[in-house]
């Protein structure tokens, strides 16, 4: 077959709309499904509307070129032969595009919605559910396994500890898990569509996930300011680093914590509870919110550190970092620990390259794959942090990935404050340009975090994609579970620790 | 087994001082906005006008706390240096209304009633419903139970089911796929039980008021008790909010 031409970008700019090849859709099947085989992998494919018809953009990530790829198709229709019994990667996307312009993808293996939000689109319900009705959240066929002592639990959406809302039914015999279906929605409040038309404030971008307040405002405000031509002074691109590197250390200490929490191995449990809260009380120190809520804005960052907040800073980080490396430790010393975390919930790196996991997940399978060093943006171009990869992708890899993250992050921290750029913190940031395209990909410490602003005629943003590690790595816990006991469903999920929100929007 | 030793040794006692002490807040910790009308130049409305969420009412001289984000948008935008955010950490309030800032001045929230307050006053059972909420105030209200805050020495603590409840805390601006749910959490607790609303999203919806996929807030679906604003509240806010209901402040102050 002959080549597919797609255009090659970096993440974080932009180009004209018109440079970006319009395919058929045969093409765009092609483009899919030759990915894995060309080392690429799927970051976003997603609708917008054109005239009365759907225009696909398909946005493929080439981490050793360190390029995007992004092609479109016009559907013609209200159906297309679905891609993932031959890539799996794109089930996801499939089920959004029939949920929300009620194509059908048609042969794919599971076709249920997303969000069970109200389609984009009046028409035929590709679920078979009656037209014009409002959604049920949560009422859907359900995978069964059937026979002889085979038992069914449901669980959520209200949970048994202080999380997000999500329902899992796992099919069982006894204790052993046969299969687990995660079925999510509860969490949408239409964050995509309310970005559409002018630029709006940050808010919706910052509780897109609160955990991944920088992570994904940085995402936004990389994506406006590719679209408006603003120049980020170096000293912003390095402090918002650190906010992100910030957000990676609370999240990965909080989570090593409860890791050690679910296997009952009590003082690391306790220790990093309160270390988590000494890296968000870190970002408070910059901005005065500890989720870094108003710290990145279009243009650059809204609060400059002077060298006595520095040294706060960094005396703050050895502090935190002796504790942290101290509480960790433990883990790796801990028999028990170490029997409950090793070869349970393992994902090998065949079904996580297959699934197109990200992040700390993808790299525990084996998978290189992190945007800080494959797209880097902002100071990433400069400071380089090593790749952390595991091989095994059970719960002990994703545990040692995040412990060998933390260190990383600290080096990079304690760099970028000794040597922090001179200069203003924050640029005017001009209004989008009209009919640009950019991919905005940020390494959240979940994974990949992609945005995809499309500017129309008027230099609104047209359309307005976001792609939520989560959204790709659920699967993988869904995989993990396999063969499992059910009493380590909690310790899997931790593992991950997917958003909700991230996925519900 | 020594190393754990050693590691507890090492990390210290950690629990803080806290309602004793004043707490540590960030230096940057922004709370209340406070318009210094004095130096409004004539006719401005730049701060009410930057507000995302609406909360600045310039003619009625009102900040509405419960839509406030605590964000940086009125002081950025106020031309004259007049909008200041303050550093009051003590946010709560029994009513909606009582969040509305004349002057910086809120009615903080009274402990409950009699009955109540004989039967939650010493230990409170609460159940967490997230019903739209980012995972940030979820968070912060997590973050009680650990050592620092540690929730537990004030009698209050978060159970598992709303059967084993005295009460529910609520978090998100209730997404129309949350709204059975929540109804169904809130039965399930036995009466008496109070509510308890965390964060911008949960007393007025927060940046998502007025998307139709979201109610705008615990209230439209259930009575509520309690209104802690923030985006998300600090942790001490929680607390001091929670301590306020059950009467622990008065007691602490008083001994």
């Amino acid at each position: 077959m002959s080549e597919i031409s797609l255009l090659a970008m970096p993440s974080g700019r932009a180009r004209p709309l018109d440079k970006v090849p319009r395919l058929s859709m045969a093409q765009l099947r092609q483009a899919v499904l030759e990915a894995p085989s060309r080392e690429r992998r799927v970051s976003a494919l997603f609708g917008r509307p054109a005239g009365d018809k759907v225009e696909l953009i398909l946005v493929l990530s080439a981490d050793q070129d360190g390029v995007v790829e992004v092609g479109r198709a016009e559907v013609e229709g209200r159906s297309f032969p679905s891609m993932t019994p031959d890539c799996p990667q794109v089930h996801l996307f499939e089920r959004e595009l029939a949920e929300l312009w009620g194509l059908k993808p048609e042969g794919h293996p599971w076709l249920k919605p997303v969000r069970f939000q109200r389609p984009l689109r009046p028409g035929p319900d590709p679920f078979g559910r009656p037209e014009g009705s409002a959604p049920q959240v949560g009422v859907t066929n359900f995978f069964r396994v059937e026979g002889e002592e085979i038992h069914e639990v449901a669980v959520g959406p209200v949970h048994a500890g202080v999380i997000e809302p999500g329902h899992f039914r796992f099919q069982c015999h006894g204790e052993h898990v046969f299969h687990l279906e995660i079925s999510l929605g509860y969490q949408h409040r239409g964050i995509e569509r309310a970005l559409l038309g002018s630029p709006r404030p940050l808010h919706l971008m910052e509780c897109a996930a609160g955990d991944t307040t920088i992570g994904h405002a940085s995402a936004y405000c990389q994506a406006l300011e590719a679209l408006g031509g603003a120049k980020v002074p170096a000293r912003a691109r390095a402090l918002r680093g650190i906010a992100l590197e910030l957000e990676r250390l609370a999240n990965h200490t909080g989570d090593l914590g409860a890791l050690a929490g679910d296997v009952g191995y009590l003082p690391t449990a306790s220790f990093c509870g309160r270390l988590r809260g000494d890296f968000l009380n870190m970002t408070a120190h910059l901005c005065g919110n500890r989720f870094g809520r108003s710290l990145v804005v279009p243009g650059g960052v809204d609060f400059d550190v002077d060298e006595a907040r520095i040294e706060q800073l960094l005396t703050r980080l050895e502090a935190a970092w002796r504790d942290v490396s101290g509480a960790v430790g433990l883990l790796w010393t801990s028999a028990s620990v170490q029997a409950r975390f090793e070869e349970t919930g393992a994902v090998s790196t065949k079904i996580a390259g297959e699934l197109g996991l990200v992040g700390p997940a993808a790299r525990a399978s084996g998978l290189r794959r992190d945007v800080r060093k494959t797209h880097p943006s902002g100071i990433f171009q400069f400071a380089h942090i090593p790749i952390s990869l595991m091989h095994a992708g059970d719960v002990f890899s994703r545990a040692y990935v995040r412990a060998l993250e933390i260190e990383r992050s600290v080096a990079f921290i304690r760099n970028q404050l000794k040597e922090l750029p001179k200069g203003p913190a924050k640029e005017k940031c001009p209004p989008p340009a009209p009919n640009l395209l950019c991919v905005s990909l940020v390494e959240g410490w979940r994974g990949e975090i992609c945005h995809v602003a499309l500017t129309g005629e008027d230099g609104k943003l047209a359309s307005y994609k976001v792609v939520d590690p989560s959204f790709h790595n659920w699967t993988g816990l869904a995989m993990a579970l396999r063969d499992q006991q059910i009493s380590d469903f909690p310790l899997c999920n931790k593992s991950f620790n997917l958003s909700y929100c991230g996925y519900d929007l | 087994m020594f190393r754990a030793i050693y590691a507890r040794l090492k990390q210290g006692h950690r629990t803080a001082r806290y309602p004793k002490e004043a707490p540590a807040l960030p230096d940057r910790f922004r709370g209340p906005p406070a318009i210094d009308l004095a130096k409004c130049p004539a006719g401005c409305q730049s701060c009410a006008e930057s507000c995302g969420t609406g909360a600045i009412d310039l003619k009625a001289q009102a900040v509405d706390l419960g839509r406030c984000l605590f964000c940086t948008d009125c002081s950025n935008a106020c031309p004259a240096g007049a909008v200041t955010l303050g550093k009051e950490y003590r946010l709560a309030t029994r009513t909606r209304e009582g969040l509305v800032s004349h002057q910086g001045m809120i009615e903080l929230a009274q402990p409950l009633e009699k009955r109540l307050r004989s039967l939650f006053g010493r230990s409170l059972k609460l159940r967490q419903v997230s019903a739209g909420g980012c995972n940030a105030c979820e968070a912060d209200v997590n973050v009680l139970s650990t050592v620092v805050f540690d929730l537990g020495r004030f009698g209050i603590q978060v159970v598992a089911s709303p059967r084993h409840a005295d009460g529910l805390l609520i978090t998100g601006p209730v997404t129309e796929n949350m709204k059975l749910a929540l109804e169904k959490t809130y039965q399930a607790c036995s009466p008496p039980r109070i509510v308890i609303a965390v964060g911008a999203c949960a007393i007025a919806g927060g940046p998502f008021a007025g998307h139709p996929e979201v109610l705008g807030g615990a209230a439209s679906v259930v009575p509520v008790d309690l209104f802690i604003p923030g985006c998300p509240p600090h942790p001490y806010t929680i607390l001091d909010g929670l301590l306020r209901l059950t009467g622990k402040l008065e007691e602490r102050a008083a001994s």
